[in-house]
């Protein structure tokens, strides 16, 4: 068995479950909701024996365009696992989320994240820009319905309009990067890319021009300033679970295909290399600050969340642009993929945590957050960890996913970013300590103590142990990400 | 399993199963008292047995990366074993005296500070060390902000200086930590191990002016998490508005951690920086800015907690002193100042927090002729404040005395240097301690008794840890070498890298008159 036919079972199983919603209405909830959840828990498991006992195994009608390097693997688990919290979220979340969608149905929210995952998994080992164009789409498409899909909210509606406009924006906008990309170089594969960047009777400005459009169209995607705008609109409106698809899927995918981009574009002589390594760091120090510094006057912790999603993307497009940098013992492509690694527990925590308030009835203000330690001490402890680590904290998994990223900085005497990185860090310090000290606080009037379900506090107690081993010992993920992906392209030939 | 890692880890667990329901006084005044004893075992032990080659006792490390080098690397030397008894000793009398109706979270609070001070006290790994005083720092501001004393709005705006101030401090010292780990770190690999650290700076010591450069970053950072003058202004209002477990937690702990990473990380990967002119004359004139503008401060003070906050400040002062000399007498005595000033103003806290709750004022003008009320309180109090004041036969006596001589013994053509001075205006600042805290001591306790105003001694069992308090300040202050000689070697080797520096900077001086 390949990866691919897992990819290729999810995305059927997606369709299946589909069609199903659509000619046997009376199947309950539940079925549906233990098949996905199932289904995606096996290719899970499937794919972990596949990785580590035949890597490299492609049918032959996929290698002209994917390829299995270390990193697409890591990236193919990496949204497996998302994928897998994320139904379990929104099955933690359908008692209320019923109440928003149209007789109470929730089964494309079941069915759809499974054929995004799919396609996540595809661009993960995507080797030329129209299969990432390809699987890219399949992703935007399918949140397009995803954010809207508590139609009875005024909220949901205007972040599913907007989520959709900008959307397909941003698509121009990339199509038309790749079309010059194409027209410079004669080639839409990375390698090739790579190749024709080095030649030195290329013409330069429109491979510049082609650069930058990419750039702006994938900075859509992972809300890279300045066209981050749609993120705290899109992240309060849309179900809890989506969001944080949105948040941690979506975000990787764009970070996986701006690795393969950043990594074809900036190859060693590489006439653009200069220039686009200098266009990410100044996106990327923008990115920290314009999520960084609204940040601190949010009221609501979804909003909040939002913010700070921006400013980890800056961080991430710091991580990148010091590509050539090894002294950490990975490279920029590894920097990124430990950062979203670290970045998963803690994002997740922080969604649940949310949501299961949000179950209770209460709203989703930093206020209402007030007395959660004496609701229930265990929802607050692991709160307070995710938003420590998230903000940064020695110990925890965000520290180190930042330490790399500094370090990188440090290496490269990137001063002006360094600061920004500084100063965006600091921010996160206050704002997310304001949601700490609002949970500890006594609250204003009296209410009811949280109950939790068994599995919930299993695996709330799995992510709040990853947040702490990963900032205690990080080295066997570092060891994971370390191989440069050219030795696991090699081996496979 | 080295025992240090035990000591480290059993406040963690305290704090995890108090917070998760477990009895609170079992767990967690249990696991204070066993790490009062398991400290005080090896403390024993070390001075039976002293460190092997590597400098330190107790040594193990587990590798966290490869590279950057980081390993959760422990050990123990004389320095640090004295800081991480006079952690367990002031977190036993801070957990011992929490009262049964205050919320679980004081006694969280108090172990995860406890665990912080003494995994950086004990970590011999730069990220580590920098790792657990933000630990122990988190739990500090937060009981500040939630049950600090004051009204609501109060104590948030004091939380927020506070946290303005030391989370500023800590990333300065984080950058002048990433520089100076930067700059040692040959070739690819970046190492954080202080003993890789300590054997590159030998073997290849940097520049004398970029020395001088990340010694005063460093100690920026560090000052402002001790309160060195002119980046005080954060502590005393946040000790005066702390509970009081976490006052005494961390003015007698915690505060000793920017000293130790001054004395442990700065001054022997840097040792000529300290030396250079610019950073020496800085220095002096910030620590006589603490003890002397301080002082003046101090003894206008109106209220107890306010005395005894800027008396902290103040008195950090002689340790940066000996920072300045850099004599092995002045270190060793500053390392056991440290000690003393930690046990001496956990006691004073602790007691005014006791008047603070049992008279509901610590009003200077409102209080009066307590003695006759509370004998036994008295006497506690009168050895805290005779202890800071420097009285002999009590602990900070040796440690001042120490730190006067050494700084000063250090003069050499005759003549006095600008070091000679500082010490000369320095000695004020003793006068000034015993103007402020023998008039604090007669408002208190001498005198008639206010009208209504009663108090009475503290319960037998309440008073005990106190009594340990002021004991250790009597013992230490009779028999200071039982505290001196665990110090025999590793200052010796700061000293003489030190002392060396200065040789040199000494015969390039006339040179470059010439």
């Amino acid at each position: 068995m390949s990866v691919f036919t897992l990819e290729a079972f999810l995305a059927i199983l997606g369709l299946l479950l589909l069609i199903v919603e659509a000619f046997a209405p009376q199947i309950s909830r539940r079925t549906i909701a233990a098949v996905s959840l199932g289904g995606t828990a096996l290719a899970l498991v499937l794919f972990l024996t596949v990785a580590s006992h035949a890597p490299d195994s492609l049918p032959s009608f996929c290698t002209p365009w994917m390829r299995l390097d270390s990193l697409a693997l890591f990236y193919k688990g990496f949204f497996l696992v998302t994928t897998l919290v994320v139904l379990w979220l929104t099955s933690e979340c359908a008692s209320y989320l019923g109440k928003y969608t149209l007789e109470g149905r929730l089964n494309e929210l079941y069915s759809l994240p499974l054929i995004v995952c799919a396609a996540m998994m595809w661009m993960a080992a995507a080797q030329d820009l129209v299969t990432v164009f390809v699987a890219l789409e399949l992703v935007t498409v399918s949140f397009y319905v995803l954010v809207a899909f508590a139609r009875k909210s005024n909220l949901a509606l205007e972040a599913g309009v907007k989520y959709l406009i900008l959307g397909a924006l941003s698509t121009g906008v990339l199509v038309f990067g790749i079309a010059w990309i194409y027209g410079a170089t004669g080639t839409l594969s990375f390698d090739g890319i790579a190749k024709a960047l080095t030649a030195a009777d290329l013409n330069k400005s429109p491979v510049l021009l082609g650069a930058a459009f990419l750039l702006a169209g994938l900075g859509f995607k992972v809300a890279a300033a300045p066209f981050q705008s749609w993120v705290p609109d899109v992240y309060q409106g849309a179900p809890i679970p989506v969001t944080t698809f949105l948040s941690v899927g979506s975000k990787a995918a764009g970070f996986v295909v701006l690795t393969r981009t950043v990594d074809a574009l900036t190859v060693e002589h590489s006439v653009v290399g200069p220039e686009v390594k200098g266009l990410l760091l100044i996106l990327g120090a923008l990115t920290v600050l314009l999520g960084s510094l609204p940040a601190m006057f949010q009221q609501s912790v979804k909003r909040l969340l939002g913010y700070s999603s921006i400013s980890h993307a800056g961080y991430l497009l710091l991580a990148l642009a010091c590509v050539g940098s090894t002294r950490s013992g990975m490279n920029a492509s590894g920097i990124v993929a430990f950062y979203l690694a670290t970045y998963l527990p803690m994002t997740v925590l922080s969604f649940l945590v949310l949501a299961l308030l949000r179950v209770q009835g209460s709203g989703e203000d930093i206020r209402d957050f007030r007395g959660l330690a004496k609701r229930n001490p265990f929802l607050a402890f692991i709160m307070t960890l995710s938003l420590a680590s998230l903000a940064g904290l020695p110990l925890t998994a965000g520290f180190m996913g930042k330490l790399f990223v500094f370090v990188g900085l440090v290496d490269q005497a990137y001063w002006g970013a360094l600061v920004c990185a500084a100063i965006g860090a600091a921010a996160g310090f206050y704002y997310y300590f304001r949601a700490i000290v609002s949970m500890y606080s006594p609250e204003a009037s009296a209410q009811e103590p949280i109950k939790l379900a068994m599995p919930t506090r299993v695996i709330a107690s799995a992510l709040a142990a990853a947040i702490i081993i990963l900032g205690l010992y990080p080295k066997p993920l570092q060891q994971i990400l370390s191989q440069p992906p050219e030795v696991a392209a090699k081996a496979a030939h | 399993m080295s025992p240090l890692e035990i000591v480290i880890l059993l406040p963690l667990l305290a704090a995890l199963a108090v917070g998760f329901g477990a009895p609170v006084r079992v767990f967690s005044v249990g696991s204070a008292l066993i790490n009062l004893g398991l400290v005080v075992g090896l403390v024993l032990n070390f001075s039976a047995t002293g460190a092997d080659k590597s400098g330190y006792a107790y040594a193990s490390a587990r590798t966290v990366l490869e590279n950057p080098a980081i390993s959760f690397a422990v050990g123990a030397d004389g320095v640090s074993l004295i800081l991480t008894l006079l952690t367990v000793l002031v977190a036993f009398a801070a957990v011992w005296q929490i009262s049964a109706e205050k919320p679980v979270i004081y006694h969280i609070a108090a172990q995860l500070i406890t665990a912080g001070a003494m995994g950086a006290f004990l970590c011999t790994d730069v990220f580590f060390l920098y790792a657990f005083h933000e630990l122990a720092l988190i739990p500090t501001l937060l009981m500040i902000a939630l049950h600090g004393h004051g009204d609501e709005e109060h104590r948030r705006a004091v939380a927020w200086k506070t946290t303005v101030y030391l989370g500023a401090g800590s990333l300065v010292l984080l950058a002048g930590l990433a520089w100076m780990v930067l700059e040692y770190s040959g070739g690819q690999k970046l190492t954080f191990d202080l003993t890789a650290l300590k054997a590159q700076a030998a073997a290849s010591p940097l520049p004398v002016e970029k020395q001088a450069s990340i010694a005063f970053v460093l100690l920026l950072g560090f000052g402002t998490l001790v309160s060195l003058f002119p980046l005080h202004s954060w502590a005393a209002p946040a000790y005066a508005s702390a509970p009081t477990p976490i006052a005494m937690l961390h003015s007698g702990v915690l505060k000793k951690f920017g000293l130790y990473g001054l004395f442990r990380v700065a001054l022997p990967l840097l040792p000529q920086g300290f030396q250079q002119p610019w950073v020496h004359q800085a220095l002096l004139f910030m620590l006589l800015g603490n003890i002397l503008i301080m002082g003046l401060v101090t003894i206008h003070q109106k209220r107890l907690d306010d005395v005894l906050a800027n008396s902290s400040v103040m008195h950090m002062g002689y340790i940066f002193l000996a920072l300045a000399a850099g004599t092995e007498v002045a270190l060793r005595g500053a390392v056991l100042l440290m000690f003393a000033h930690g046990v001496c103003i956990a006691l004073l806290f602790s007691l005014a927090g006791r008047l603070r709750s049992q008279l509901g004022t610590l009003e200077l003008a409102k209080l009066g002729g307590l003695g006759s009320h509370a004998p036994a309180f008295t006497v506690l109090f009168a050895f805290g404040a005779f202890a800071s004041i420097g009285l002999p036969g009590l602990a900070n006596f040796a440690g001042e005395v120490m730190v006067f001589i050494g700084s000063f013994q250090s003069f050499g053509a005759g003549s006095f240097g600008p070091l000679q001075w500082a010490v000369v205006l320095a000695l004020w600042g003793v006068v000034m301690s015993a103007v402020y805290m023998l008039r604090a001591y007669r408002a208190i306790f001498q005198g008639s008794a206010q009208a209504g105003l009663f108090m009475t001694d503290p319960a037998i069992s309440q008073r005990l840890p106190l009594i340990v308090l002021a004991a250790v300040l009597l013992v230490a202050g009779c028999c200071p070498w039982l505290l001196l000689g665990l110090m025999k070697t590793d200052l010796a080797t700061v000293v003489e890298t030190a002392s060396s520096a200065v040789q040199e900077a000494a015969k390039a001086a006339p040179a470059a008159s010439h």
